[in-house]
This record gives structure tokens, sequence and C-alpha cells, in this order.
């Protein structure tokens, strides 16, 4: 049983215009075996919630803490957290030339378990994780990402949790771009990858039909960079019903509102 | 900022592109790292460059001339000049069996000078002023286990050397020459390859200078009916290197492969052209050049022309450049021209693309475990390793890799 414990989380980025604070307190607590639901309008912050927790250099955390089973995050570098058993998936993948996507499997599996996965079975669960994500065989000998589509980039992102297994996956906006067959294969793999137990998830999303197939205990809801209002699966109906619009005007930010016109 | 690539497919006679600048000797304009263009002609065609053995032919050049556009040529002034080796420049070491290596070739002496004929002031001031050929012949029938090695060893910066090496694959004989550039010189060399028919012939030039050496180069390939020629150019070394490969056909059913691999840090300017005149029916070519740069001032240049010429049909040919940008302040020219002149061909098509690692690849890689080191040789490795595994050559293979290692662990510090 392992524990992510964000504490009143405050993050900066620098622009143009100078610091710009946004997340402004977020506190939340995942345990193995729970789902989370982070839902809330563009722009509210929750990519930079999702890539803090995974340490990119571009977030600055000014207060606040990270841990895991007591263990303090924000101290680690990427590369540790990843191997400490944060995983991100990202909403937009990157693509990485000059690196098949067997070659960089096998590094990363080394790299997290701390030793090289033995070849035959490591070949065997590439193989049917890829089967069972409707992922092209040839895609193995492809470049990272590359040349992609977007639907494929995020069955992809989805096979690396399946194999690498993480404490805690950190799923941001893996829903959105996908039409509904290839929604319900993602959602089947993030359903597997739970069932095995050792896992807790935090699922971001501005739609509420992902949660059609995956089911949240907790639901969050995210505004301006702070949670606005917490509950069970029941929060996720109401917010298909009335959207964030009673949220937005109550926080009553210039930044959220253009963002909820949007939505 | 993700990888930005572009990849077009054949343009035939497409004209200069809008925003291509001619800095030619200017390394790093502000702002600019990344610099792609396409299809620039100023020649009608390029098989209307001048080739003469006459120094007479060639005026110095100044940096605007087409072919010179990209090159640094002011620092070129000891090689551009009609001038001996110095004394003591260049040590020779052949590895070969006896029979390959028994005498030298003095100018217009067979076969010397029928296939390659200069084509810019470096070719012809390295030829006239190269007194006897290296002349390796490859007997007929002969199937080499062991490579022919030639390693060349400048013996000073600034050392003016000239030289000309003769390879002559007999019919149908398989061996891999390999040239090895070490040291450092103003080295001015030309090599010139016959690959007769049925004939397998490799040749690998690699280019491992110390920082200060300078390299020009005219290699030039006539390949017969049914043989086979690989050229691979691998330059990691030298302040400035500009290697030609060039190749024609003189019988149907000939392949040829121009390879090339460079790396390039702070300071270097690593050039690299190809061209492939499909002046026969029915032949088959392919040109690959995968380029690193790294560091500020890093300057790589790859001009690839392929001509199938009227009477060519049946001709397959595709070229590519990829460069991969690893820090900022680099700049990397990629320029393929393909004229075509018959209808009647299996296919032509060209591509170019250059790529940035940048942080959010680190990113990518690190938030799967993966140390920052580790994430950048996996990048490199595995880019440039799609050219050394080609040479086939494992002892070869080996070394190039550790370069390489090398290379980037110089751009850690
Ligand atoms: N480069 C940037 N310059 C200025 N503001 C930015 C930049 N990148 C992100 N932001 C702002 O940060 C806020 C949060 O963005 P993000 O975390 O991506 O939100 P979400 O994932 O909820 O859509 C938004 O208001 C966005 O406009
Ligand atoms: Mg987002």
């Amino acid at each position: 049983m392992s524990t992510l414990e964000i504490k009143d989380l405050h993050v900066s980025i620098e622009t143009e215009q100078g610091t710009k604070e946004i997340l402004k307190g977020v506190s939340l607590t995942i345990r193995t075996g729970e789902t989370h639901a982070i839902m809330g309008p563009n722009g509210s912050g929750k990519s930079t919630l999702a890539s803090t927790i995974a340490g990119h250099p571009r977030y600055t955390v000014t207060s606040g803490s990270i841990t895991l089973d007591g263990e303090d995050v924000l101290e680690m570098s990427v590369d540790e957290r990843a191997r400490a058993g944060v995983f991100l998936a990202m909403q937009y993948p990157v693509e990485v030339p000059g690196v098949t996507m067997t070659n960089f499997l096998r590094t990363a599996k080394t790299a997290i378990d701390g030793q090289a996965p033995a070849l035959r079975t490591w070949t065997k669960d590439v193989k049917s994780a890829m089967e069972q994500l409707r992922i092209n065989a040839d895609f193995a000998q492809r470049n990272v990402n590359e040349g992609f589509s977007g639907g494929e980039k995020k069955r992809v992102e989805i096979l690396q949790l399946e194999l690498f297994k993480p404490k805690f996956a950190v799923l941001d906006e893996t829903d959105s771009g996908l039409d509904v067959d290839a929604l319900k294969v993602v959602s089947e793999g993030v359903n597997r990858a739970h069932a095995q137990g050792n896992m807790g998830t935090l699922l971001i999303t501005h739609y509420t039909r992902i949660l059609r197939y995956i089911k949240p205990d907790f639901v969050h809801v995210f505004v301006d960079g702070q949670v606005v209002e917490e509950g069970g699966p029941e929060l996720a109906d109401r917010l298909e019903e009335e959207g964030y619009d009673r949220y937005v005007k109550g926080a009553g930010s210039a930044v959220a509102a253009p963002a909820a016109a949007q939505a | 900022m993700t990888a930005e690539a572009t990849t077009e497919k054949a343009r035939i006679g497409a004209p200069s592109i809008a925003g291509f600048t001619e800095e030619g000797e200017q390394l790093v304009p502000s702002k600019v790292d990344r610099h792609h263009s396409h299809g620039v002609q100023v020649m009608a065609s390029r098989a209307e460059r001048l080739t003469s053995h006459d120094v007479a032919d060639f005026a110095l050049p100044t940096g605007r001339e087409e072919e010179w556009r990209f090159t640094p040529v002011r620092e070129l002034a000891n090689l551009l000049s009609d001038a001996p080796s110095d004394g003591d420049v260049l040590n020779v070491a052949v590895e070969a069996p006896e029979a390959f290596v028994q005498r030298t070739l003095r100018a217009g002496e067979a076969p010397r000078g029928a296939t390659l004929v200069p084509a810019d002031r470096a070719a012809v001031v390295a030829s006239a002023n190269a007194d006897e050929a290296l002349f390796i012949q490859v007997p007929a029938n002969a199937e080499l286990d062991e490579p022919v090695r030639v390693v060349l060893t400048g013996k000073g910066a600034g050392r003016r050397s000239n030289s000309h090496v003769v390879v002559e694959a007999l019919e149908n004989s398989r061996a891999v020459v390999i040239l090895e550039h070490d040291g450092s010189a103003d080295h001015n060399g030309n090599v010139e390859v016959f690959v007769r028919e049925g004939a397998q012939l490799t040749v690998v030039s690699v280019q491992l200078w110390e920082d200060d050496g300078k390299h020009l180069a005219q290699h030039d390939a006539e390949v017969a009916k049914d043989a086979v020629y690989k050229h691979i150019a691998v330059t990691l070394g030298g302040k400035i290197v500009r290697l030609n490969s060039n190749v024609r056909f003189a019988g149907e059913g000939a392949e040829a492969e121009l390879l090339g691999l460079y790396f390039a840090d702070a300071g270097q300017h690593l050039e690299h052209r190809s061209f492939v005149d499909h002046n026969v029916a029915n032949c088959t070519s392919n040109v690959l050049y995968k380029g690193a740069l790294q560091g500020k001032g890093a300057h790589t240049v790859w001009v690839g022309d392929v001509l199938i010429q009227k009477q060519a049909e049946g001709t397959d040919s595709y070229e590519k450049n990829q460069n991969l940008v690893l820090t900022d302040g680099c700049r990397a020219d990629s320029v393929p021209n393909l004229e075509i002149e018959t209808g009647l061909i299996e296919g032509a098509g060209h591509a170019s693309a250059t790529g940035r690692f940048d942080d959010e690849h680190l990113f990518y890689l690190m938030a799967r475990g993966i140390p920052e080191d580790v994430a950048r040789r996996l990048v490199v490795r595995g880019f440039l390793n799609e050219i050394i595994q080609k040479i086939k050559v494992p002892a070869l293979e080996e070394r190039l890799t550790e370069a390489v290692e090398r290379e980037l662990a110089a751009g850690d510090n």
C-alpha cells in the first residue's frame, strides 16, 4: 500500500509578462487502488499539476509538498521520480527522433526495474500488450511517437503504463482526441493495469465520457489552480449536466472565464 | 519545442526557396539554428559543371560560386593554391595483400585520370600536385576476408598535403577499402575508383582529424555492368572537411550506394556533397547522409545532386539527408537537387529532414526513468547507427561507435 500526498501545492511559471502563479494551493491524497478524477475547464492548471508531479523543469514549486510514502518527491530528478514509481501519460506525447520503440521500451524498463528484463518474456509481454491495445506490430520498429496519430500516441502511453507497472499513474487528458472505439481500448488498458491491485490513478479530464469506462472513487473539480469541490462519482454526473459555469463564476477569475467560454 | 521535420517528395527542377539566404561563410547567423533549403539551382543542369585536369581552368573561389557558397573559403587559401606538398607532411601506411599494391601511377598513366576529372579548384590542384598516386588493384575474382586499410596521418596543422589514390576492383572481385585520416594537415586528397564488371567494392573514408586538420576531397567512382559500389564517408574530426562523393555508371544493372555520417562540434565545418550521374539505363542508386550537430558554430552542409539523363531509362534512385541538432547555435544546411530528363524510370525521390533534440525529448525519456546521459546517448546512437551498421567491418564499426560516444561525452562538459 502506497500513498502519494500533495499538500498545499503552489506552482508558478515564467512567462514573457513575468512570473505567473498557476496552482494556488492544491491538496490531494491518493492511495494504492484508488482512482481520482480531476475535472476542470481548459486552462485551469490540470496539466501544470500533472507535469509538476513528474518534475517538468518549466514549473517552479513555490510552496507546499509532494511525497511518496513519506519520501520528498520534489527533491527527486525527473528520472528518479519515474524509478520511484510515478508515471505520467502525457497530454501531448513527444516524438523522439532516432530511437525505436523497441529500444526505448527496453531501456526504460531496465532503468525502472534496475535490471534488464528477461528477454524472452519481455518480448512476449510487449507483443501481447500491443495486441490488446490494437497497436500495429510494426510500431515496434518505428521511432518513438514519430509520425503517430494523436490516438496512436495515447495508446502508446497506455502501453507503457501496462509495461512499466508504476505505483501511481497520472493520466493527463488521455481521452482527448480519441474516438469511441479508441477510448474503449485505452480505458480497458488502464483498467487492466488497475486490476493488478498495485496502482493508484489520477485521471485528469475535461469531459465526463471517459468516466463511463473508468470508474473513479473520488472526483475533484479543479478551477483556476484550486480544487473547488470534491465528492464521489455522482459529482461527475452533476458536472455532465451543469458544466463548469457555476464554479467558474464563483472563482471570478480572469484566467478561467475565457477558458470556460470555450468549453 | 517538439521535433521539426520536413519531408518532401520529389520536385523536378524546383526553383529556389523564398527566404533562403546565401551566407556563404557566415557560420552562425543570428537566431537561425536550423536551416533547410530545397532545390536551389543556379546552373541549368549539374551536367554543365566544368570538369578539367587543367589548373588554369579553375579560378580561386570567392565563396559566391554555387559550389562554394557554404564553404569558409577564406580559411582555405593554403589548400586552394597550386602548390606542392610540404616535405614529410603525410605518413601513409597500407595494410593490404602485397599483390594488390605493386606500383604507383603518375598523371596520365592509366587508369589514373580516366574517371576522376577534377570538378573544382581544390580537386584540380590536388591531382596536379600529386606526382605519384597510390594504386590499389583488387585482382579479378578475389574475395577478401580482411579489408584493405590505408591510414593517412597528417604530420602538422597548416602543412600542405596533396594526394591521389586509385582503387580498382577488377571483374567479379569483392573487397572493402578503408581510408583513415588522422593527425593534422591541410590535406587535399582525391580518390578515384573503378568498379569493374560484376565486382563489389566498398570504400570507407574515415575522417578522424585533430581539431586543426583541414581536408578537401573529390572521390569519383565509375561502376561497370552488374557491379555494386558502396561509398561511406564518416567525418568526426577536423576543423574543415569538404568531401565530394561522385558516381557514374559504365554499364547496366549497376548499383551505387553513397552513405555518410558526420558529427560536428563547436567550430567545425563538415561538408558533404554527393552526385549520382545516372548516365546509363537500368541502374540503381541510394544516397543517405546522417549528421549530428552540437555546440556553438557547428556547421554541416549536405548537397545531394542526382541527375537522371535522358538515356537512363529504368533508373531507380533515392536520396535522403537527416540531421539531428543537439544544441543551440548549430546550423545544418541540406540541399537535395534532383534532375530528371526522362519519364521512363522506376523511381526517383528525395527527402531532407532536420530535427532537434531538445528539453522536451529529454523530459520524455527521463520521465520513463532513463537517466539524462543515457537518454542523450540513446538518441544519437540510434540515429547514427543506421549508417555505422552498413560498414559491415565489425572492428571499424566498434571503433566508430566509440568515437561517436566520445563526441557525445565531449559535449557534456
Ligand atoms: N507559456 C505560457 N505562457 C503563459 N501562460 C501559460 C503558458 N503555458 C501555460 N500557461 C497558462 O497556465 C495555465 C494552466 O495551463 P494548463 O496547466 O495547461 O491547464 P489545463 O491543462 O487545465 O488546460 C493556463 O492559464 C495557461 O494559459
Ligand atoms: Mg492540459
